[in-house]
C-alpha cells in the first residue's frame, strides 16, 4: 500500500498541497496554457501585468481561462529594471484584486536577465512596507537571500540557472547554503529545463520550484507539465525519505554467506 | 479633447469620467488597474474621476507570463 504523506506546501499563511508553481507565458494559446496547468497540478500560476491594448481589443483575457477562484495568482514584475517600475507594477496588480502575493524581479541585465540585487532589496523594502508577499527572484547568493529574508519577506527564490536557459541547477551548494540558513521557503525560479533538474532542486530540501518555458517550451508541454508535477513529487519523497550517503566503493546488496561453490 | 491612454492618444467627450473611458474600451467586466496621473486609482472612484485634456491614464491586465 502507497502510504499517503500529509506534506503540505505553507506560503505566506496559506496552505498549498503541490509544490510545484507555474507560469503563464509562451504558450500556444490560452486553451494549451489551461492544459498544461492542469497538468502540472500547480496551485500557484504566475501573470505578467502589461498595458490593455486599447486598439485592438478583440483579444481574449487569460484569466477567462485560468480561474482565479482556483488558482492562486502569482503577479510577477517581469520587464522592471528599476525598484520604482517594479513598486508601481505591484501596487497596480494588487488594484486588480488578486491579492498582495507578488514575484518580485528587478532585472539587471537584458541579455543575461540576472536581477539587480541592490535594486531588488531596495523594491522589497518598500512593498513589504505597503503589506505585500513578497517573493523575490534572485540570484543563487546566500547573502541577498539573507537580506530580503530579514526585511520581511514571504520566501525567497534563487535562481536555478539564467531565466529561460534550461540549464538546471548551475550551483547547488550555493542553494543548499541558503536553505541552511532560511527560516523561509526556498523557491527554486528560473533555468529549471527537464524533470530531472526540479528533481533535484527538491532534493536539495527546496520548499517549491517555479517554471514557465520548461514546459511551455517543450515539444509537448502537456507531457512536460504532468513529468514536473511528478519530477517535484518525486524529489520531494527523496528529499523527505533521507537518502543514502555516497561512497566511492561498493556495499553488496546481497548477503555474502551462502554463495554457492 | 484629448488625453493619453497606454501611450497613445486618444480622444474623449468633453466631462467624462475614468468609468466612461473603461465603458468606451470594453473594459468594465474585465480585471484590471488603473493609473491616472501617475497614481492607482481605486475602482470605485472611476465614476468620479473627471478627465481633462493632457490627463495621462493607464489601463493594466494580466498576461500570460512567468
Amino acid at each position: 500500500m502507497i502510504r499517503t504523506m500529509r506534506d503540505e506546501f505553507q506560503l505566506a499563511g496559506q496552505t498549498f498541497r503541490s509544490r510545484l508553481l507555474v507560469g503563464t507565458g509562451k504558450y500556444r494559446d490560452f486553451d494549451e496554457t489551461r492544459r498544461a496547468i492542469e497538468a502540472s497540478g500547480a496551485e500557484i500560476v504566475t501573470v505578467a501585468v502589461r498595458r490593455v491594448n486599447v486598439t485592438d481589443r478583440s483579444k481574449e483575457n487569460l484569466l477567462d481561462y485560468i480561474d482565479p477562484k482556483k488558482y492562486t495568482i502569482l503577479p510577477n514584475t517581469a520587464g522592471c529594471y528599476t525598484a520604482e517600475d517594479a513598486i508601481r507594477t505591484c501596487r497596480l496588480a494588487r488594484e486588480a484584486g488578486v491579492g498582495s502575493l507578488v514575484k518580485l524581479e528587478v532585472i539587471g541585465d537584458e541579455k543575461t536577465l540576472f536581477p539587480d540585487v541592490p535594486a531588488t532589496i531596495a523594491a522589497a523594502e518598500v512593498l513589504v512596507r505597503e503589506g505585500f508577499q513578497v517573493l523575490p527572484y534572485i540570484n543563487d547568493d546566500p547573502i541577498a537571500a539573507k537580506r530580503l529574508e530579514e526585511l520581511g519577506c514571504a520566501a525567497v527564490m534563487p535562481l536555478a540557472a539564467p531565466i529561460g536557459s534550461g540549464l538546471g541547477i548551475r550551483n547547488p551548494y550555493n542553494i543548499r547554503i541558503i536553505l541552511e540558513q532560511a527560516k523561509i521557503p526556498v523557491i527554486v525560479d528560473a533555468g529549471v529545463g527537464a524533470a530531472s533538474d526540479a528533481a533535484v532542486a527538491m532534493e536539495l530540501g527546496c520548499a517549491a520550484v517555479l517554471m514557465n518555458t520548461a514546459i511551455a517550451g517543450a515539444k509537448d508541454p502537456i507531457l512536460m507539465a504532468e513529468a514536473m508535477r511528478q519530477a517535484v513529487e518525486a524529489g520531494r519523497k527523496s528529499f523527505l525519505a533521507g537518502r543514502i550517503p555516497m561512497k566511492l566503493y561498493a556495499t553488496a546488496s546481497s548477503p555474502l554467506a551462502g554463495v554457492i561453490g | 479633447m484629448d488625453i493619453t491612454v497606454n501611450g497613445e492618444t486618444q480622444t474623449v467627450a468633453d466631462n467624462s469620467t475614468v468609468a466612461d473611458l473603461v465603458r468606451a474600451l470594453d473594459l468594465e467586466q474585465k480585471r484590471i488597474a488603473v493609473e491616472f496621473n501617475r497614481q492607482i486609482l481605486r475602482r470605485e472612484l472611476y465614476a468620479e474621476q473627471m478627465l481633462a485634456a493632457g490627463d495621462e491614464v493607464e489601463i493594466v491586465h494580466f498576461v500570460g507570463g512567468g
